[in-house]
């Protein structure tokens, strides 16, 4: 069905459409929409889920948690510092290997006390051991919600799935949206580990160090297996709904002699950027990043790179230029803009490729 | 791509109005995106929100600098805020008023907003509804087909009271 929804109205009826049977949700700006959209739904008895309003975010994850080892799909949504207060709860689903989807609206950091949009409360998440995919349009988050829960549930996977979309910028933005009728597109979840009463084992008991980096290990081998996972699905979703999605999404960077590197909105907002460019003979185009655990592979060679972070890591740089670095033999023009929403328009991004210089980091509006 | 930028008050429903347009743009057939820009959220103060329209996906999810039209919802803010900054040449305005201000170079189209909720009682809490009569107004001069302002009215609110008052805006509104 064709209609118009906000990103955050998107992802409640992309979580409604994968008929989680626990909810647990804590509320928080700029996600709250999402959950109570979800009560909502778990009121008027269109979604049939033990909703739990929790006290906490970190309760908010160990409900999941619970609810997740006992074989039953589950789901929240939160927001920076809320998505903080969960952080040894993310590191225990990823552990006890409970594939529970997350939402979280990428906002700031207090203090100073911020409600805009920023990426670093996800970054902040990355040795989790979660996947993380981050989106642009308000389709994107839904579509992106509805693969999280078949990649998660993949046996070949069984990892917790987080989907970043902009606050504001995009959970408040009105666009149109297409829902689909899932149907078997997200199979019957099935847990291997799950609890049986009637077969009881234990669980989180003490590993020691001659076993425990098996379990690690275990992780990081799901975590490269996932790549082929999300190619599947995403292969699979265009087969059936007509979208098509990757690890990046480029633009006109085929034959770019300088490729701008962004996430989220402002991904999307350097195709403006870059159609202004050519239009005035700079051979530019863009490479949005959509997964970032696991980080995508980039072809990069023989092309200068602009990074655009809405994050910082104090003491090293910007994390999606560092990581480039780390990934890619580039040596980006790193930019460090739209921190706590940050105005930055295509204009401003244009004007970072103009002025680029390899190697250099720039904090865009400051000037010492 | 034609960029619209709506000034109310907090409280008046400027969010609203914003995704109403783009509702029923996409009823029109056509791309669209609404957003508000959000500050520390107060009840009275200035407020603005912003739509664009397109026949093609937009990208851009920055703020609307230059707008093709400006919505004044409440002209009591432009004792406060400069609502025609940065108004393209020849960019209409629409206000909400029964004295129409003289604006060199831009075409202003007058409704009494506030007349019209009070008429057919469209009051909440104390306070004229203007979010919805708007619609029939900026139907009126061409930027949305009346259908599409009645229809996208008509799936958001229940209370027919909305749609009698766009009808009336629409009617009512100086071309």
């Amino acid at each position: 069905m064709l209609t118009t929804a906000t990103g955050n109205k998107a992802v409640a009826a992309a979580a409604k459409e994968a008929r989680p049977g626990v909810v647990a949700a804590y509320p928080i700006t700029p996600q709250t929409e999402i959950v109570e959209q979800l009560a909502n739904y778990v009121a008027d008895g269109s979604l049939d889920a033990d909703y739990i309003p929790v006290e906490s975010e970190h309760s908010a994850m160990a409900a999941c948690i619970g609810a997740s080892a006992a074989g039953v799909r589950t789901f929240t949504a939160t927001s920076s510092h809320g998505l903080l207060y969960m952080h040894e709860m993310l590191h225990w689903a990823a552990g006890a290997r409970t594939p529970v989807v997350m939402a979280n609206v990428n906002r700031a950091l207090g203090p100073g006390w911020n409600t805009w949009a920023e990426h670093t409360d996800a970054f902040s998440q990355r040795d989790t051991g979660w996947l993380q995919v981050f989106v642009s349009t308000v389709q994107e988050a839904y579509d992106a919600t509805l693969m999280a829960f078949r990649i998660a549930e993949d046996e070949r996977v069984i990892l917790p799935v987080m989907v970043n979309l902009d606050g504001f910028s995009l959970s408040h933005i009105t666009q149109s949206l297409e829902t689909v009728e899932v149907g078997d597109f997200i199979p019957q979840f099935h847990l291997s580990h799950a609890i049986d009463t009637e077969h009881p084992r234990g669980y989180g008991t003490m590993t020691g160090p001659d076993i425990y980096y098996r379990f690690r290990w275990d992780i990081e081998r799901s975590m490269r297996a996932s790549r082929e996972v999300i190619a599947e699905t995403e292969a699979e979703f265009a087969r059936r709904f007509g979208r098509v999605y990757g690890p990046v999404e480029e633009y006109r960077s085929e034959d770019a002699d300088v490729v701008i590197v962004a996430l989220g909105t402002l991904g999307k907002e350097a195709e403006v950027a870059v159609d202004s460019l050519r239009d005035d003979g700079v051979k530019a185009g863009s490479m949005r990043l959509r997964w970032f655990r696991p980080f995508p592979r980039l072809d990069l060679s023989g092309r200068e790179v602009v990074v655009i972070d809405r994050d910082y890591s104090f003491g090293f740089g910007g994390v999606i230029a560092q990581s480039i670095r780390a990934t890619t033999r580039a040596e980006p023009c790193s930019v460090i803009a739209g921190l706590g929403g940050q105005e930055v328009t295509y204009d401003d991004i244009a004007r970072f490729v103009r002025e680029r210089e390899a190697g250099k980091e720039t904090w865009f509006g400051v000037s010492d | 791509m034609f960029e619209i930028r709506i000034h109310s008050r907090g409280g008046q429903g400027g969010v609203t109005a914003a995704k109403l347009i783009a509702q029923a743009a996409f009823h029109d057939g056509k791309c669209a995106t609404a957003f508000p820009f959000y500050g520390a959220e107060r009840r009275g103060a200035p407020v603005v929100s912003f739509v664009r329209i397109s026949d093609e996906p937009i990208k851009v999810y920055s703020q609307v600098r230059n707008p093709d039209m400006v919505v004044v919802l409440d002209a009591s803010v432009m004792d406060a805020t400069d609502v025609f900054a940065g108004l393209k040449e020849g960019g209409a305005v629409v206000i909400n008023t029964t004295e129409p201000p003289s604006i060199k170079g831009h075409p202003v189209h007058a409704v009494d907003l506030t007349g019209i909720a009070l008429r057919v009682n469209l009051v909440v809490a104390g306070s004229p509804i203007l979010n919805t009569p708007v619609l029939g107004s900026l139907a009126r001069i061409g930027l949305i087909s009346k259908d599409a302002a009645l229809k996208a009215i008509a799936e958001t609110f229940a209370d027919p009271r909305n749609v009698e008052a766009a009808k009336t805006a629409y009617e009512e509104t100086k071309q």
